[in-house]
């Protein structure tokens, strides 16, 4: 049999529930490549060995006793260290939190756990979801599984370097401008972010809320479906659940995507765009055209504004939402202080790291008296010519394909000296989010160095099924060649090594 | 536009954002946010004459349920979080002279 942990997390869930595995083993699977992998890679901040082999005995008993079907019963899942798990800690990755466990736990994680997935531990990630390459967290990076000298992307790196590594089944992971989608490319993993509203946040520790959704990281499509099958749904303890129509999104798996329109914008594919990255994409798009789906090129509009727009009012709401973290109800409290503001402002500056610092700044500036209507007003004027330019696009097509990020993954410790150059590799990924659309992230090649490129679905508002039809047919059509775990060995690999 | 971020600017954001800068943190800032403010100024290349600006993709409204416990009493491990904790509350600085 193929190692459990080179399964998809579908397959896995069969073998499961036909016996031929148990839940207890498919753990003790996912401790064993953590511990061959986890001194290298560093993808976890916390694992709950012992917790996850006693809920996996009692996730077994109840497959065996038939009150448990789903297809992720028994499942080995890893969960982004920015949503909550009661009696689990949850840092977001940063000093301020390094002590912190929830009381509550997170809706989506409470819905996984009651298909049957095992939570094993928790993800690491950018300092609260800051940052594009994991390596803003407080704890240490996390290296690609591909290249150790590579970045896994981020912020949700973490969770999507367990994924390529098999050191969990799947995992969670959250996207507020590409935190899912382009890690996943890096990666060479499936993640999508979907529509707002439709996976509740309740506990997930918010960084911009109108922005932020929890979203899957898997192997390969079907499993996207079954983890969206399994945490979608209204939450009423989220004021900005959506109650939708029909969450089978399982049942969009079909391999045809016959007449089915698909737009591909100019503006992704400018001057910016890597070589190598280009290639594979219209390879992709080439693909799909084969099986049948309507091609057209056209401009999609404001591609260079969606960055600007995006900084200001991420940066707005997190001055907000971090305004919490005040030394008194949770987290770090400085030692020596000089009353309650010295205090307050003595905690914030030991225990935040420099780009949540960054971005709190320039969030209290937007919003400030003065500028208010000249940046954080304007910026959500923009923001809603950006929602037009996506509804025109989408009286046209079906879809948008495009690349996920400009290039594949950098090298450690290149990005971080120049913030804007590390936010310019968010640009096809961070629109999506401002219009609140469904976005794909699909392994769809590799660069000459043998790192993952991924090419990226946008939907239209709740068209997650046309996004994994066509991922779906994709995959089908190129036979999963791109769906893998991370090769083993890969040591610190040359710069000129020649991969595939 | 060279000059946005004044001393007393970022004096004053250091303020609102509850964060403390020595003396080559404050000139680091500065032109940390010079810069990123520049680029945030080509926004003013749109025209958004008449346009609504946008807080949300959807339209949102106030969801009110009724102010009742359903999760139980969880004062032990929330109080269990806090730095500081005293008899069954948070400790804080003096806060009134």
């Amino acid at each position: 049999m193929m190692d459990i942990m080179d399964m998809t997390a579908v397959e896995l869930g069969k073998k499961i529930k036909a016996r031929e595995l148990s839940a207890v083993e498919a753990v003790e699977a996912a401790l064993a490549r953590i511990e061959e992998k986890e001194r290298e890679i560093h993808s976890f901040l916390s694992i709950d060995g012992e917790g996850a082999l006693k809920r996996a005995g009692e996730v077994q008993k109840r497959i065996e006793d038939g009150t448990l079907t789903e297809p992720l019963a028994g499942v080995p899942a890893g969960i982004k260290d920015n949503i909550c798990t009661r009696g689990m800690k949850t840092t977001c990755a940063s000093k301020i939190l390094e002590h912190y466990i929830p009381s509550y736990t997170a809706e989506a994680v409470q819905k996984l756990e009651k298909s049957g997935a095992v939570v094993i531990g928790k993800t690491n990630m950018d300092e609260f979801a800051m940052g594009s390459t994991t390596e803003t967290s407080y704890f240490g990076v996390t290296r690609n599984p591909w290249n150790l000298d590579h970045v896994p992307g981020g912020s949700s790196g973490g969770s999507c370097a367990a994924v390529a590594a098999g050191e969990c089944s799947f995992a969670l992971g959250s996207d507020t401008g590409g935190s899912i989608r382009q890690p996943s490319s890096y990666c060479g993993v499936t993640g999508i972010k979907p529509t707002y509203g439709t996976v509740s946040r309740y506990g997930l520790i918010a960084y911009g809320s109108s922005l932020d959704q929890i979203g899957p990281v898997a192997k390969d499509v079907t499993d996207c479906a079954a983890i969206l099958d399994a945490i979608a749904g209204y939450d009423r303890k989220d004021s900005t659940s959506v109650a939708r129509g029909s969450y089978d999104f399982t049942g969009a798996l079909i391999d045809d995507v016959k007449d089915m329109k698909i737009g591909i914008p100019r503006d992704y594919f400018g001057s910016g765009l890597g070589p190598e990255v280009k290639d594979a994409i219209m390879r992709a798009v080439k693909v799909l055209e084969e099986k049948g789906a309507y091609v057209e090129e056209f401009d999609l509009g404001l591609v260079d504004y969606a960055i600007p727009a995006y900084y200001v009012i991420a940066s707005a709401e997190a001055s907000s939402n971090l305004s919490r973290f005040d030394g008194v109800k949770y987290g770090y409290r400085a030692e020596d202080y000089d009353g309650l503001h010295g205090m307050y402002k003595k905690t914030r500056t030991e225990g935040f790291g420099a780009e949540v610092k960054r971005r709190i700044m320039l969030g209290s500036f937007v919003l400030s008296s003065g500028y208010y209507d000249a940046y954080y007003l304007k910026a959500l004027k923009v923001k809603a010519l950006i929602k037009q330019a996506f509804d025109r696009a989408f009286e046209r097509y079906d879809l948008i394909l495009g690349p996920v990020a400009p290039a594949t993954a950098p090298k450690l410790s290149s990005s971080l000296d120049n913030p804007m150059n590390m936010y310019l590799g968010d640009i096809y990924t961070i629109s999506v989010n401002l219009a609140g659309l469904p976005g794909m992230s699909v392994p769809a090649g590799y660069d000459s160095r043998g790192l993952p490129i991924g090419m990226q679905l946008i939907g239209g508002c709740y068209k997650e099924k046309d996004i994994l039809r066509a991922a779906y047919a994709f995959e089908c059509a190129t036979d999963k060649m791109y769906v893998k775990t991370a090769p083993p060995d890969r040591g610190t690999a040359d710069e000129g090594e020649e991969g595939r | 536009m060279a000059d946005r971020i004044s001393d007393e600017t970022i004096e004053y954001i250091g303020i609102l954002s509850k964060l403390e800068l020595d003396g080559s943190e404050k000139e680091a800032a500065k032109a940390d946010m010079e810069k990123m403010i520049a680029y945030i100024d080509r926004l003013n290349e749109l025209d958004t004459e008449g346009i609504e600006p946008m807080p949300h993709v959807f339209p949102i409204y106030n969801a009110f349920r009724s102010d009742e416990v359903e999760n139980g009493d969880e004062s032990v491990r929330t109080l269990a979080n806090a730095p500081v904790q005293k008899e069954g509350s948070f400790v804080v600085p003096k806060t009134i002279g």
